[in-house]
């Protein structure tokens, strides 16, 4: 089921969509932004969501590069956090001067902000392909980063630079004091820069990035100049990036320099890679999907970062084309209506998967608890299930699990790819 | 002035040669594997915390051995069973599965050994001061961690260049698949090359250890500069990595040793005049605070004015 290697073919949806189901999914989109706070109206669930359509913005923004150009970079939150600090510095002015801009309008900056130095690091940057750019990346992100801490009147030291959102020109008295009012702000610039980023792929433009991505060389021959594209892509990518700092710091009302750091740049490659970077709805899966993973296993256990490293190597390892490749491989069976032939192999699968890794958490929270917690005691409580980690019985339950659920599930997931195969074969037919 | 620059030369060319043993095995498993390791300041790391266990239970001198043939068998590990399957999905899937990799080490380090430093002591045998130049000690496990590296590069320059394995790599490095065809088994060759890479990164994470913080983020403390040394110096080439390692560990520890501002060199009243307010931190910070940042500005200047690095012979 999950082996099947996806190629990273082109970001757009099926071809032969007719403008009217085109436009449905923008306007399926708009509607789901703007009901969701009827549907998730606690403060939890608006900040979660404010949250999430930042990183989708910041994700998509990402997969410009790796998805679309083939770039991968090491330090894209570079171009986040000076987006934000962009911002923060532009309201606190606007703030003290009385300027007539509204608050919607301050991502704007961000991505001014993300736009110039991506313009600026790019000419660096995009010199150098593959392996090359990515050290490079690297290296600038780090280069920022630590130069923040030195710079300290503009990147505000270790503790950032803090603003207050309320504080401009409010047009039709809106304050953006509650949280859902800055959940609609960034709902509507989510929207915005999805479907500008959607219609860049559509674009030459975004053709010829994929074209430079599949083979630089044959696109040099038809008179593109990679390194000109790859170049361009990045300083877009910055943009958007950068319209997401902006969000960010709106949303926050706080920047600092951790928001440009290794950890935040890792933390995209993770939610873009994860959704998957062959689709363009990949990286949103991937925004919503880790946010929430955060949010969730940072409540349950300290090693959440674990989890989610396991759930990204697994994923580069099994399903390169990450949750979206997953599904779309489901789209031609379900088009030939045989997805009744697959699912019941896949919830084979699913039953030993799920047994795996709970056997996997008891092992990794058990000795979590037995090494780093011992000052706790050695009392654990798990899946609603008390034990003490010093007796061999919760080390045994989750070997067995882990152990045994590993390989019925190696097994049933064979089952389930000849299902898959069969019934493509079969739809083929049809 | 004088006790300065030779102590301050010592140190470097000990942080360069201590960069270089991890810089070494990187160079060598890129150039034939096309990988860049991003893991392998994790392998560092991985080394420091198994020679503190082994040296608390076994003492130094095992743990010396020990720790790297350990973290070498995990790599080839890593290597067979994870490394080889992700080929097949092209370099960016090999690249994020050693940056994915960082992760779970980091985290694996933090659930056994917590995050705060670990308690990793100079070895008592090697706990003397080794000569007394002008008013300081030098400590001699400094010299012992020089000798060290300068050991490890003597031999691996000797079996690179003078042995029948030191020929198939050289070879490999660059006709993979001429290797290949002429009978070796070149993904063994891989693996081994692999695991000996990490374990030398594991060397230099035993004897680094005890000078340097033994702690959970170590690895992603060392890591970016490695990068940077292995493109400063030209990815896939060898003597590039020499050079850069020693340029990047002397110019840190000089930095670190000059605490000159610009507005101590030219005055404050200049300063005031000249420069806006934006500029003021540029002018009064210290030559050791930007000690930091050195590599990072050292690539960018690098890779503006020769792209392909010190000693680059590659274009990708």
């Amino acid at each position: 089921m999950s082996a099947t290697p996806v190629r990273l073919s082109s970001a757009a949806g099926p071809a032969r969509a007719t403008p009217l189901s085109r436009y449905v999914i923008w306007v399926g989109l708009a509607a789901i932004l703007l009901l969701l706070p009827y549907l998730f109206g606690s403060r939890l669930a608006l900040s979660t969501m404010s949250l999430m359509g930042t990183m989708i913005v910041f994700a998509l923004s990402y997969n410009m590069l790796l998805g679309q150009t083939g770039l991968l970079s090491f330090g894209h939150a570079v171009f986040f956090g000076l987006g934000g600090f962009f911002t923060v510095h532009t309201l606190n002015m606007a703030g003290a001067g009385s300027w007539l801009v509204p608050l919607p309008l301050f991502p704007v900056i961000g991505g001014v902000g993300g736009l110039l130095f991506g313009v600026l690091f790019g000419a660096i940057a995009t010199r150098r392909a593959g392996t090359a750019f990515a050290m490079i990346t690297l290296g600038i992100g780090e280069l920022v980063a630590s130069s923040a801490l030195i710079l300290r009147r503009f990147f505000g030291g270790e503790e950032g630079i803090t603003t207050d959102r309320t504080d401009v020109f409010r047009l039709f008295g809106y304050g953006f004091g509650p949280q859902i009012q800055v959940y609609y702000l960034i709902a509507a610039w989510c929207f915005i820069s999805i479907a500008a980023m959607y219609a860049i792929t559509r674009t030459p433009f975004g053709r010829i990035c994929n074209a430079v991505r599949d083979n630089p060389q044959r696109t040099a021959f038809i008179g593109y100049d990679p390194g000109t594209v790859r170049f361009l892509a990045f300083s877009l990518s910055g943009l958007f990036a950068g319209i997401a700092g902006g969000l960010s710091a709106i949303n926050f009302e706080i920047v600092n320099a951790a928001q440009m750091g290794a950890v935040e740049s890792g933390t995209v490659i993770l939610m873009t890679y994860i959704g998957g970077v062959g689709n363009f709805a990949g990286p949103v899966i991937g925004a919503i999907l880790v946010t929430w993973l955060q949010l969730i296993l940072s409540d349950v256990t300290q090693v959440w970062p674990f989890y989610v490293g396991l759930l990204f190597i697994g994923m580069v390892m099994f399903a390169p084309g990450g949750i979206a490749g997953l599904i779309a491989t489901q789209a031609p069976i379900a088009a030939a209506g045989k997805l009744h032939r697959v699912l019941p192999w896949y919830m084979l699968a699913f039953v030993p998967g799920a047994a795996a890794v709970v056997g996997a958490s008891i092992l990794i929270e058990s000795s979590h608890q037995f090494s780093v917690r011992a000052a706790y005691g050695s009392s654990l409580t798990l899946y609603s299930l008390p034990f003490d980690v010093t007796s061999p019985v919760p080390w045994l339950t989750g070997l067995v699990l882990a152990c045994g659920g590993t390989w019925l599930f190696l097994r049933a997931a064979r089952l389930a790819r000849n299902a898959y195969d069969l019934a493509m074969a079969q739809g083929r037919d049809a | 002035m004088l006790e300065i620059v030779i102590v301050s030369t010592l140190n470097g060319v000990l942080y360069g040669m201590l960069l270089f043993l991890l810089a070494s095995g990187l160079t060598v498993i890129f150039s034939m594997m096309g990988v860049l390791n991003l893991a392998h300041a994790s392998f560092y790391m991985l080394g420091a915390f198994f020679g503190f266990e082994i040296s608390r239970r076994l003492g130094f001198w095992p743990a010396l051995i020990v720790a790297p043939v350990l973290v070498g068998i995990i790599g080839m590990l890593v290597e067979r069973y994870g490394l080889r399957r992700v080929h097949q999905h092209g370099h960016v899937a090999e690249l994020l599965f050693t940056f994915g990799l960082t992760f779970i080490i980091k985290e694996v380090v933090e659930m056994i050994w917590g995050k705060l430093p670990a308690d990793y002591r100079v070895p008592p045998s090697l706990d003397f001061p080794a000569f007394t130049l002008f008013s300081s000690n030098y400590p001699a496990f400094r010299l012992f961690v020089l000798l060290i590296a300068v050991a490890i590069f003597l031999a691996l320059l000797l079996v690179i260049r003078r042995t029948r394995i030191g020929l198939i790599v050289q070879a490999a490095l660059t006709q993979p698949r001429m290797v290949g065809m002429l009978g070796h088994d070149v993904d063994r060759i891989f693996m081994l090359v692999f695991g000996v890479g990490v374990g030398l990164a594991a060397v230099a994470g035993v004897i680094a250890g005890p000078i340097l913080i033994t702690q959970s983020n170590m690895a992603l403390l060392l890591g970016p500069i490695l990068f940077v040394v292995v493109v400063v110096g030209g990815l896939g080439s060898l003597g590039g990595a020499l050079a850069a390692s020693l340029l990047i560990g002397l110019v840190q520890t000089f930095a670190v040793a000059f605490n000159v501002s610009l507005a101590d060199l030219f005055g404050d009243s200049a300063a005031g005049a000249v420069l806006s307010v934006w500029l003021s931190d540029i002018w009064r910070v210290t030559v050791a605070q930007v000690a930091p940042i050195m590599p990072y500005l050292l690539l960018v200047l690098v890779l503006i004015f020769r792209p392909r690095g010190l000693m680059g012979t590659r274009d990708t």
